[in-house]
């Protein structure tokens, strides 16, 4: 995984409450066993009309917005189904990182696996930047190391768990950092009880 | 509870760092798995723990024409994705042929692989479901299903606990279904956030294990990492018997060992919340998040009746998604479609209850009506029951099991602008189809609205 540290560009607000995975990358593009490409189909009901042209209404058709990094969304963002498609698609389509008051909590934890940084903030300074976001000028820049957001004047803290934290800035896949404690989950298996369940 | 089985599964602990916690069960399906595989294979790794993983296929196969073979060549790769990783890995595979085939979250606690006290984790939101045994259960993404593939483990720092309490009878014609719909209603989809629920209290107890699993299964259309029941003797004597539950002493064992996890008299959690029974009555969704609910006897809310901006904003584009006027009855909103099925509500349980609502009547001629069985074994029983021939008769299509309509990954799939009852747990806006509309409800309700033709009070048939 590519380490976070600094992200810095354009946001693009998108401020409604509860935007489910379902909206951020419908069923039919699961059906993959791939990763990759997926960010052309990001909203994809929301970005394109039945016939498949464009929607130019919606905020990230804008070509105002055509470099935006950073996405400010409403409470309980990615809410709903754990497909990663949801992140895999965000992170192909150039967002680095999503500014919102909560996160679905499969979600989040997708985010960290790839990358992509989901920043929690309280519901007034979420409105102020999904406000700053309304003018495209604005860009925003996100300070991993210092935990601070910033756009223009404006300036708000956020909190992450130090050991995420440090898995960003690292850049560390969750599998080495594991497989370190292989001793452990050894030890552990050895006094498992011996009516749990198993198959073959 | 919650810290009881949490505890039990511990194999590292250090300070600033999140718990490593041992996977007893791991479900995987054909979805949200093949990138997993690849990424172990990539990285020259192997599954850890072939025998405590179990495999299936539920959400991209179809439910009619199995004979034809896979026609959609995309599920027919993953599929066949799926068949090889278990192959080459040497995972057990309960595949498109197999009687034991269905919705992994029904074929868990049906096989007997879903126990109290267990941790187990699948890369499906819906894992939830399995809370209802006393298990601690979390829907993962496919980064950590190859995680937990690799090392049978998975790092989490523990979440807070929320006691929902549900005490009394229930009222006629009050199901499991609106009992969760009435929690989420109360304490909204984001009310369980960074906590998992454990459910408790006369009601709770009261409910038959398919009705716990139809309550813990939508703890995450609440917010919530996980739902939690006590395992009792409901519990014990669902268990008894089943293929993968061991018989004898080590039965006895196990069962002491059950008595020990559920939450002490005295247990604390970080937030507690009492629903009403009283207040309970039918739910049915109006809007396109599951807290989107009003009484069936209710009328479709005006977005300015919500105090909070974001909650009118939301009610707002739900209504002019789903088309409906604020003030209209319930009962008056016609239908196209019932679909009755999903790992919310298609265990044989919900097929006799729905059954019993036909009383010889037949379906509307204007609605579609499927009833897609949650397992292969529950597709058996109730043909053994007779429930198929009821359902048939009336006008039902019998389908074969899977995920089906619930997300409509296969053929069965609502058209723009379709209106349909469904049994399901998400109404999510294009969820069952672009442009399509859901109404979430129990299966009873679901029965009777097909019959009907519209949304209708199933207790004025009682």
């Amino acid at each position: 995984m590519k380490p976070v540290s600094v992200v810095e560009g354009q946001m693009v607000p998108l401020p409604h409450a509860n935007i489910d995975t379902d909206q951020i990358i419908p069923k039919q593009f699961l059906k993959g066993v791939k990763r990759t490409g997926l960010g052309p189909n990001l909203f994809y009901n929301w970005a394109y009309d039945e016939e498949g042209e464009r929607e130019s209404g919606f905020v990230l058709n804008r070509p105002e917005y055509a470099e935006a990094a950073v996405l400010v969304a409403g409470p309980n963002f990615g809410c709903g189904s754990s497909r990663e498609h949801a992140v895999w698609s965000l992170a192909d389509a150039g967002f680095e990182a999503i500014l919102a008051p909560s996160f679905g909590p499969i979600l989040e934890n997708n985010c960290y696996q790839n990358g992509l940084l989901p920043v929690v903030l309280g519901d007034d300074d979420a409105e102020e930047f999904a406000k700053l976001a309304a003018d495209p000028a604005n860009s925003v820049t996100i300070d991993l190391p210092a935990q601070r957001v910033s756009s223009g004047d404006f300036t708000a803290s956020f909190e992450i768990d130090p050991h995420v934290k440090e898995r960003l800035l690292n850049g560390w896949d969750q599998v080495d950092i594991t497989l370190q404690s292989v001793a452990d989950i050894e030890a552990y298996e050895s006094s498992r009880p011996s009516f749990m369940p198993a198959l073959g | 509870m919650l810290d009881k089985v949490w505890d039990d599964h511990v194999v590292r602990s250090a300070p600033g760092e999140p718990d490593l916690l041992y996977v007893d069960m791991h479900l995987i399906h054909e979805v949200t798995s093949p990138q997993a595989f690849e990424s172990l294979a990539l990285s020259g790794r192997r599954v850890r723990r072939p025998d405590l993983s179990m495999a299936t296929v539920d959400h991209g196969i179809p439910t009619v024409g199995r004979e034809l073979g896979i026609t959609d060549p995309l599920s027919k790769r993953q599929i066949e994705a799926l068949e090889q990783n278990c192959e080459e890995h040497g995972i057990t595979l309960f595949g498109v042929d197999d009687l034991r085939q269905g919705i992994v979250h029904i074929i868990g606690p049906e096989q007997g692989l879903t126990q109290p006290g267990m941790f187990i984790v699948c890369g499906d939101s819906h894992t939830s479901t399995h809370g209802a045994f006393g298990a601690l259960a979390i829907g993962i993404g496919t980064s950590e299903v190859e995680h937990v593939l690799a090392t049978q483990t998975l790092p989490r720092a523990k979440p807070g606990s929320l006691a929902v309490t549900v005490d009394g009878d229930l009222p006629l014609g009050v199901t499991a279904k609106d009992v969760i719909l009435g929690i989420i209603r109360e304490i909204g989809v984001n009310g369980g956030h960074e906590t998992v629920i454990e459910y408790r209290g006369s009601t709770i107890t009261g409910l038959s294990m398919a009705g716990r699993m139809t309550v813990c299964n939508m703890s995450t259309e609440a917010g919530a990492v996980a739902g939690m029941i006590a395992p009792d003797d409901t519990t014990f004597a669902y268990l008894e018997g089943r293929p993968y539950v061991p018989t004898g002493a080590l039965w006895e064992e196990m069962v002491a060992y059950w008595e020990t996890t559920p939450s002490d008299a005295d247990a604390v959690f970080d937030r507690e919340v009492v629903i009403d029974t009283a207040g309970l009555e039918p739910f049915v969704s109006w809007g396109v998040n599951p807290a989107q609910v009003v009484e069936v006897t209710g009328r479709v809310p005006s977005p300015d009746s919500f105090d909070d901006p974001l909650e009118r904003d939301s009610a707002r584009r739900a209504l002019e998604y789903m088309d409906l006027e604020p003030g209209t009855a319930m009962t008056d909103i016609g239908i196209d479609r019932v679909f009755f099925g999903s790992c919310t509500n298609a265990r044989i349980e919900d097929l006799r209850a729905g059954a019993e609502v036909i009383q010889g009547r037949t379906v509307h001629p204007d609605v579609g009506a499927m009833v897609v069985p949650g397992s292969g074994l529950v597709k058996l029983q109730a043909e053994e029951e007779g429930l198929d021939r009821i359902y048939k008769e009336a006008g039902f299509e019998w389908r074969d099991a899977g995920c089906s309509m619930c997300l409509a990954m296969n053929d069965d799939i609502l058209s723009p602008g379709e209106r349909c009852a469904s049994t399901s747990n998400r109404n999510y806006e294009g969820r069952q189809g672009r442009g399509g509309r859901t109404h979430l409800m129990s299966p009873q309700m679901a029965v009777a609205a097909a019959i009907a033709g519209h949304l209708v009070d199933v207790r004025a048939w009682q």
